[in-house]
């Protein structure tokens, strides 16, 4: 399941998330995609979610997407060897599902748009077996096999593989998409979603957004014009890059910095969205040093373009612009709540009373974290 | 013997327009313009380096290619024929100054740079800031980080010696006595204005110039002119010069009339004696003995600077620029066959090396595939023209450029090849004191600031199309070119894509 096209997007994104570990159901996130659906095009959609599966929370959940039984079945074939599946199942969905209510922007003569001919989803939780990790942690070895599934495996691809969260995406407003998928039923602390605009290609049901590895997810607004570069600098690193999407160099720059690099998140959002250097050359000797070397050494992880990201993972939900904002991004706190979204519209849609509103300068994460000693 | 070879180029003067003020004959330094009751050039002594041209107050001078005669023949063009009429009357090896200049593809102009239209923006490099600083030298895979009791975060990684270059271009190696004082002096200034580096070469550094310490890098060749502690540590980086490009696995050799009691003194060498780098370093002859003077350098300047080995651009530069990076070297510097020289024997400088733009693909792409890149800087010389192939080099993987010819025109280099005769009209490639003083090293400097200032701004309005602010997002990211006119192996082994093809 290969696209041959490179799909630059236009795009809206959200997000929210509950600091205290409050697991709330999808209807708000598709509320506040919805709002901005002038800002897709329909050709793509999708969400991803944070403690939707509680009860498997040890496991490996990984969504899959086949083009066909074949290639499900070879896939099936090279999970059996390299993981103990402990259970497997149709993603559930409501075939032709669209989403009833008002939509801004969506005129009442066009109808709904029901998401049809999707391909076979399919999720697995899974183990990893002992033997397997005696080199390698078993994160390293899960980004190995996804690696391995979505370059090698034809056919197949894996749509999130991370621990007690999931990706839901796929071609069509994302508001349909979340009916689609019956985002209604899970309950997750954090969500982000995303509506895309690829200008020049149809859309695919891999390469919408969010992007995931183990438990990172990105939903992008904009285009990595560094893409070329960061590409090659992950390369050595082992990561393929087989979407042929600027997005996923982000997900892959995050699991080498934080994940294998061990950097705090904040110094790597400083990797990727870095400060100028008349702004490095004023700072305090310590943080200058800090920022000096973090440019020297990670060049070729810096992003350049315009971009709004949202960052999901298990502890916590980072929004970031690049270095100069060409793509908005405006963040909010209601209590335990933070929201991020392109649009303010979009966040009061769904908590029209806040305490805090603000737009995050250029470059600067917002970082949300779940409170200490919630599991 | 008598030469029966024809002069190469005609001089011209317009006698009507001529005033008889005699300041081409002052001029010549090759002797070609004589005076009786006028001018009269002996055309046979020209080598067309324009300085009579260009100091002529009536604009009476006019220099034309001697067009002779000879029988058509595409396979014995008339160079050739007078190539052996030389040979045949000294029996000698046939010697030239300056890069390549056969007509071998110029991999440079077949690349096509890319811009932003709609989806991302380009950006206007006079509204917002546009990042040209570089640092050279080796960087660790990674960084990590200790925290304080205070909950404070430091970094815990030491990171090696880096230099930074506010411009991504340094001026090539050359070498005092090849060059003038006036030369030195003009480059020294330059890099200083400029926050970017000039490269003593092979012959020492003069005492004068020590002050500009922070911009220099000090060269260890195979004659080890002028090397000593104090020379290694008055700099920002040393560099050891395996190779040259346009003259791999050739030495050099200064002229012993050429030394003087100032050279002297530089390269620590009797005045009036040959300067003779030998083809190899005697105490190099495997990659083991490299890294030794390599470390006996870091032990010498006391693991404060980096360490640059040159190698020329040969078939296996990627390989043997592997083996360099392991053996502790902080900087590779690639010289491609187009590079320059003030002597080379004729024969190596056209038929030897290969085109720098291969080169340096290959060694980026071998880095890369070993997972080293990091721990060097590369750095590319031989052939940069102008700032578009400038920016063809960031992308195809360089961290810097270097410019020895095109700094050389800035002071008023012709490119008329005859630098190893010490003639040089334009007090470049001499030690004639009379000529030596027609460069002034304050308007050298000035004009090699001019380049190097135009050069940035072009360059960051190529970044600002590219819809990125810094040239970490350049450097490497052959995504970004495309390939015009380019065979499919070519474009395989430079990465590029051919133009048309999208992402």
């Amino acid at each position: 399941m290969r696209c041959n096209c490179y799909i630059p997007s236009g795009c809206s994104v959200s997000g929210i998330m509950s600091e205290s570990g409050r697991r709330q159901d999808g209807n708000a996130i598709i509320k506040s995609i919805t709002l901005m659906h002038d800002r897709a095009n329909g050709l793509g959609g999708g969400f991803a979610a944070y403690g939707i599966y509680p009860r498997y929370s040890d496991l490996y959940a990984f969504h899959i997407m086949f083009d066909n039984i074949a290639a499900k079945e070879r896939c099936e074939e090279y999970l059996k060897d390299m993981f103990d599946i402990v259970r497997d199942e149709e993603m559930p969905t409501r075939p032709g599902g669209a989403y009833e209510g008002v939509t801004a922007g969506r005129y009442e003569e066009e109808g709904v748009q029901p998401i049809t001919d999707p391909p076979i989803l399919w999720r697995y939780f899974m183990d990893v077996p002992e033997a397997k990790t005696r080199f390698v942690s078993d994160r390293e070895y899960v980004v190995g096999q996804v690696m391995e599934i979505n370059s090698e495996v034809e056919g197949a691809f894996v749509a999130s593989s991370g621990k007690n969260m999931g990706a839901f995406k796929g071609v069509g407003y994302p508001e349909d998409i979340g009916v689609f998928y019956k985002l209604d039923e899970y309950k997750a602390y954090i969500w982000t979603a995303h509506g895309r605009f690829p200008t020049n290609t149809p859309g695919w049901w891999g390469g919408a957004h969010p992007f995931c590895l183990l438990d990172w997810s990105i939903v992008h607004n904009g285009e990595i014009s560094s893409y070329g570069i960061n590409k090659r600098y992950l390369e050595p690193f082992g990561y393929r890059m087989e979407l042929r999407t600027d997005t996923e160099v982000v997900a892959y720059l995050f699991d080498l910095l934080v994940r294998r690099h061990k950097l705090p998140i904040e110094l790597a959002a400083k990797v990727l969205a870095s400060p100028f250097w008349e702004d490095i050359d004023r700072m305090p000797d310590r943080e200058r040093r800090i920022a000096t070397a973090l440019r020297q050494v990670y060049g070729g992880a810096l992003l350049n373009g315009p971009f709004s990201i949202i960052l999901g993972h298990s502890r916590g939900m980072v929004g970031f612009n690049d270095r100069i904002k060409l793509r908005p991004m405006t963040c909010a706190r209601k209590d335990d709540m933070l929201y991020m979204s392109s649009e303010e519209s979009a966040i009061r849609e769904i908590a029209p009373d806040l305490d805090e509103v603000w737009s995050p300068r250029a470059g600067t994460p917002v970082i949300g974290e779940l409170d200490e000693g919630v599991a | 013997m008598t030469s029966e070879l024809p002069p190469e180029f005609i001089v011209k003067i317009d006698y009507n327009m001529c005033r008889r003020c005699k300041r081409c004959v002052m001029n010549c330094s090759f002797g070609c313009m004589h005076f009786t009751d006028r001018v009269v050039p002996e055309h046979k002594l020209c080598v067309a380096c324009q300085r009579c041209v260009t100091f002529c107050p009536e604009h009476a001078i006019t220099i034309t290619k001697n067009e002779l005669a000879y029988k058509e023949n595409a396979n014995w063009s008339p160079e050739t024929r007078q190539n052996i009429l030389k040979q045949a009357e000294t029996g000698g090896i046939l010697l030239t100054g300056m890069g390549n200049p056969r007509d071998y593809p110029i991999l440079w102009d077949h690349l096509l740079v890319d811009a932003c239209q709609v989806t991302n923006p380009s950006i206007d490099p006079l509204r917002e800031p546009m990042e040209l600083r570089t640092f050279l030298g080796r960087k660790p895979d990674r960084l990590e980080f200790v925290e304080s009791e205070d909950g404070e975060i430091d970094l815990a990684t030491e990171i090696e010696p880096q230099v930074r270059l506010d411009v991504p271009i340094v001026f090539g190696a050359m070498s005092y006595g090849a060059v003038s004082l006036s030369v030195h002096r003009s480059l020294a200034m330059a890099a200083a204005r400029s926050g970017t580096l000039m490269n003593t070469g092979e012959g020492g550094l003069h005492r004068e110039l020590y002050p500009y310490s922070g911009n220099i890098i000090v060269q260890v060749a195979s004659g080890r002119f002028g090397v000593h502690s104090e020379y290694l540590n008055t700099s920002a980086m040393v560099e050891i010069k395996i190779g040259q490009g346009a003259k791999p696995g050739i030495g050099g050799h200064l002229p012993g009339e050429k030394v003087d009691e100032d050279i002297s003194k530089t390269r620590m060498i009797p005045v009036g004696s040959d300067a003779i780098s030998p083809a190899p370093h005697h105490d190099i002859y495997s990659i083991e003995d490299l890294s030794q003077l390599i470390y006996a350098i870091k032990e010498a300047t006391d693991y404060e600077k980096p360490v640059s080995v040159k190698i020329s651009a040969v078939h296996n530069v990627a390989a043997i620029a592997s083996g360099i990076v392991r053996a502790g070297a902080d900087v590779v510097t690639i010289d491609g066959f187009r590079g320059g020289t003030g002597a080379a024997p004729m024969v190596i400088r056209d038929n030897v090396g290969i085109p720098i733009e291969l080169a340096l693909a290959a060694v980026d792409q071998r880095l890369r595939d070993e997972g080293i890149r990091n721990n060097a800087s590369i750095i590319c010389a031989g052939g940069i023209r102008n700032s578009g192939d400038m920016a063809k080099a960031i992308a195809l993987g360089a961290d810097a450029v270097v410019i020895g010819t095109a700094a050389l025109v800035a002071l008023g280099c012709r490119i008329c090849q005859k630098c190893y005769t010490g003639n040089c009209a334009w007090g470049i490639a001499t030690q004639r004191p009379e000529l030596v003083r027609r460069l002034d090293p304050q308007v050298g400097a000035e004009r090699l600031t001019n380049l190097l200032t135009a050069w940035s701004l072009e360059l960051k309005e190529i970044l600002g199309s590219l819809g990125v602010n810094s040239i970490e997002s350049l450097r490497g990211s052959r995504e970004r070119l495309r390939g015009i006119g380019l065979d499919s192996q070519t474009l395989e082994l430079l990465g590029v894509k051919p133009a048309g093809v999208g992402q």
